[in-house]
């Protein structure tokens, strides 16, 4: 990819005395992943065609902590954000969106307590908005009418917080055969990289989770596998490997199924 | 006149309620060894919550067939209950049958007729159960911590409804004068044939036998409860009333953890400033979790209410791959060690003797604690929400900031989020390079 994104800095905005709409929390993985930096920047893409006024921290953002809290170190978990509500708090920052649930998760539940407030988004939520508020559109004949989509539910942003509409409106807008697993929703199954398990090899067992989940998948008979976590996206295109049905079966995010509908 | 069976019934009823009582009070200070949490908040929100989860059995339902079983089972208990309230009255003052002399014989007859149905459909209900769990082994009953006890405990659970649904037809069934009134008799009129070839006084003594073993059958089952898994139909309503109310994601900060960093952030904190007289020392003794009493009450309140159902254990992805991590497991550890606490205290005049075994460790194994993935669904699978992840991560609260004794690979990864911001080695001034590739 190379064309041109904008993407302003907090600092920038900052320097030229003017307050961004929203915060893209860009987080982690998506900023060193291979992967996770695609639909980072997919999600840049939706924002620039959105015109959606909005920046990064760039250098200034840090982990969220959520994997160290999780990991049960407690006093890197409260550094972190102890740190990164300091920058969001004197950038003012009112809203912030990111496209990982981890992020979403800890900045939305576990930041007020220790002094930062504020309104956090899962990038299919916004992107919904965005949607609904005609700010894009799906270009008339979408490439992926009649494909058979299933998503996977990442634990962060369904179970954890309730959200489970937003990523199905997106995809049904799409015009897709959106096809469910038989765990979905409330009861899906992890993809096995939550709880810091995304650093480390698993326990003895078995299987691995991501291969149990990719079976959920793959009963569905999917053409594209859509998740709406960097985490979810490696195990699940880990998982379609260890199946063999990487000529088959694309692993994406929903950001990059709707960015691809806007060219 | 013959006042024996009263003094009897009065001492069998006193004797069952007085030892169930002091097994309250022991479940009450065993429950109280958990650090204080404060649940003081949302009244209303709880409250339907406990209304919903435990009266409302919504989260029974999610699965219908067990469900719909546990309703009917549910259902009866509580109904079949007023019964009970007067076999009590009866037992006492020697009347038989008090409320058919107080109420209309149409409305007795009619709870009564209620009273037999739900009674019959328990019966039908626990039969299923059974099969379930003997022949057709479910596999959630047939995990590796569903051995001996526990095992038992849930078979001992049906046997003694079986028994006692069993007594309570056959007790209408041989009461000649109420099946001669003919109302109320709808299952009992067809046990009662049975019966017919004996005579008026056989029968009356087998009336007799069932009333009583009946009722005592109830106070054992009654004091049978601490003991058992069968805690559960008390210990739902509270359970579901101090559960999570915040978004499942959330876990919580720990408060001695926020004082230490915030001194740290604090440019004016002398380090080496004496502690301002009159100050409590706000660290906790230990961070995390590795015996029961570090834990907050509620999770071991958690632990006693658990019934060993295994829905938590079925969703959990680390359980369902074949790791060693269970989540009914933690909660039945946390109550087996809580008990044995609990024993020691009694045997130790009220104080705690060390005994050099602790949770973590004799009981839970740090390679069950690192399997869990914390993606909530033995949270959200339970039907009266217990919350074994938060067990969890206070374990590894400890196992981490006390001991250092993470997976090596963890380590590495948090000492990059020191080093560098981020759980990868890289350098935190790259973090806005994807812009340009």
């Amino acid at each position: 990819m190379s064309e041109q994104l904008k993407v302003p800095t907090m600092a920038q905005c900052m320097a030229e005395g003017r307050q961004p709409e929203v915060l893209f929390w860009v987080g982690s993985a998506g900023s060193y992943d291979d992967r996770a930096k695609k639909i980072t920047r997919a999600f840049v893409k939706i924002l620039n065609i959105a015109n959606v006024d909005f920046a990064v921290l760039g250098t200034e953002e840090s982990c969220t902590g959520d994997v160290a809290k999780r990991a049960g170190n407690e006093f890197l978990f409260q550094m972190q954000a102890v740190t990164n509500i300091e920058v969001l708090n004197a950038y003012q920052v009112k809203r912030v969106v990111t496209a990982c649930p981890h992020s979403y998760n800890t900045l939305k539940n576990e930041y007020p307590e220790l002094g930062g407030n504020y309104q956090v988004q899962h990038h299919t939520e916004f992107i919904n908005e965005l949607m609904k508020d005609g700010r894009i559109k799906i270009g008339g004949a979408s490439k992926l009418s009649g494909k058979r989509i299933t998503f996977h539910d990442p634990c962060y942003l369904g179970r954890a917080n309730g959200v489970y509409e937003a990523p199905r409106d997106l995809l049904k807008s799409l015009g897709v055969e959106l096809v469910e697993m038989k765990r979905s929703k409330n009861t899906a199954l992890c993809c096995g990289a939550g709880g810091a398990q995304m650093f480390k090899e698993p326990e003895k067992g078995d299987k691995d989770i991501n291969v149990l989940r990719t079976e959920d998948a793959l009963e569905t008979q999917p053409n594209i596998i859509a998740t709406g976590c960097p985490y979810c996206n490696t195990m699940m295109t880990d998982g379609v490997k260890a199946k063999e049905k990487e000529a088959s079966i694309q692993v994406l995010d929903i950001a990059e199924l709707i960015a691809n509908s806007q060219e | 006149m013959n006042y024996i069976p009263n003094i009897l019934f009065a001492l069998a009823l006193i004797a069952g309620l007085g030892y169930f009582a002091k097994n309250v009070k022991k479940l009450i200070r065993n429950i109280k060894l958990g650090q204080d949490v404060d649940v003081s908040d949302n009244k209303s929100l709880r409250w339907k919550n406990m209304a919903r989860i435990a009266l409302g059995q919504s989260k029974m339902v999610k699965r219908p067939v067990s469900g719909f079983l546990h309703v009917v089972v549910y259902v009866g208990f509580v109904i079949i209950n007023i019964e009970v309230l007067e076999i009590i009255i009866d037992g006492l003052f020697g009347t038989h049958r008090i409320f058919s002399t107080v109420l209309p014989d149409a409305i007795y007859g009619f709870l009564i007729g209620c009273f037999e149905i739900l009674a019959f459909l328990v019966f039908i209900s626990v039969i299923v159960f059974w099969i379930r769990r003997n022949i057709i082994k479910i596999q959630r009953f047939w995990k590796s911590e569903m051995t001996a006890w526990p095992k038992n405990d849930a078979n001992y659970i049906l046997y003694f409804e079986m028994v006692l649904m069993t007594l309570f037809l056959v007790m209408n069934a041989t009461d000649l004068h109420f099946q001669s009134m003919d109302s109320g008799n709808i299952i009992s009129q067809y046990i009662a044939p049975w019966f017919s070839g004996l005579s008026e006084s056989s029968i009356h003594i087998i009336e007799r036998a069932a009333w009583w073993i009946h009722i005592l059958g109830i106070l054992v089952f009654l004091n049978y409860l601490y003991f058992s898994k069968h805690l559960h139909i008390l210990l739902a309503f509270p359970n579901t009333y101090y559960g999570k109310i915040n978004p499942k994601g959330q876990l919580n900060n720990l408060e001695a953890v926020t004082n230490e960093v915030k001194m740290m952030m604090d440019p004016n904190v002398d380090p080496f400033a004496a502690p301002a007289e009159g100050v409590e020392n706000v660290m906790p003794a230990k961070f995390g979790a590795s015996d029961v009493q570090d834990l907050s009450w509620v999770q071991l309140l958690n632990a006693y209410t658990c019934t060993e159902c295994g829905r938590c254990t079925s969703e959990c992805p680390a359980n369902l791959t074949g790791k060693k991590l269970s989540p009914r497991k933690i909660m039945m550890d946390t109550r087996d060690r809580l008990e044995e606490v609990g024993k020691n205290i009694d045997a130790n005049n009220g104080e705690f003797k060390d005994d050099g075994k602790q949770l973590l460790g004799d009981y839970i194994a740090p390679e069950e604690l690192w399997a869990c993935t914390t993606c909530n669904a033995c949270v959200e699978a339970c039907p009266v929400s217990i919350d074994p992840l938060s067990i969890i991560i206070e374990m590894r609260r400890y196992l981490v900031m006390e001991q250092s004794a993470a997976p090596v690979e963890l380590n590495n990864m948090m000492t990059n989020i020191e080093n560098n911001g981020a759980p990868w080695p890289y350098n935190q001034m790259d973090r806005l390079n994807w812009k340009d590739e």
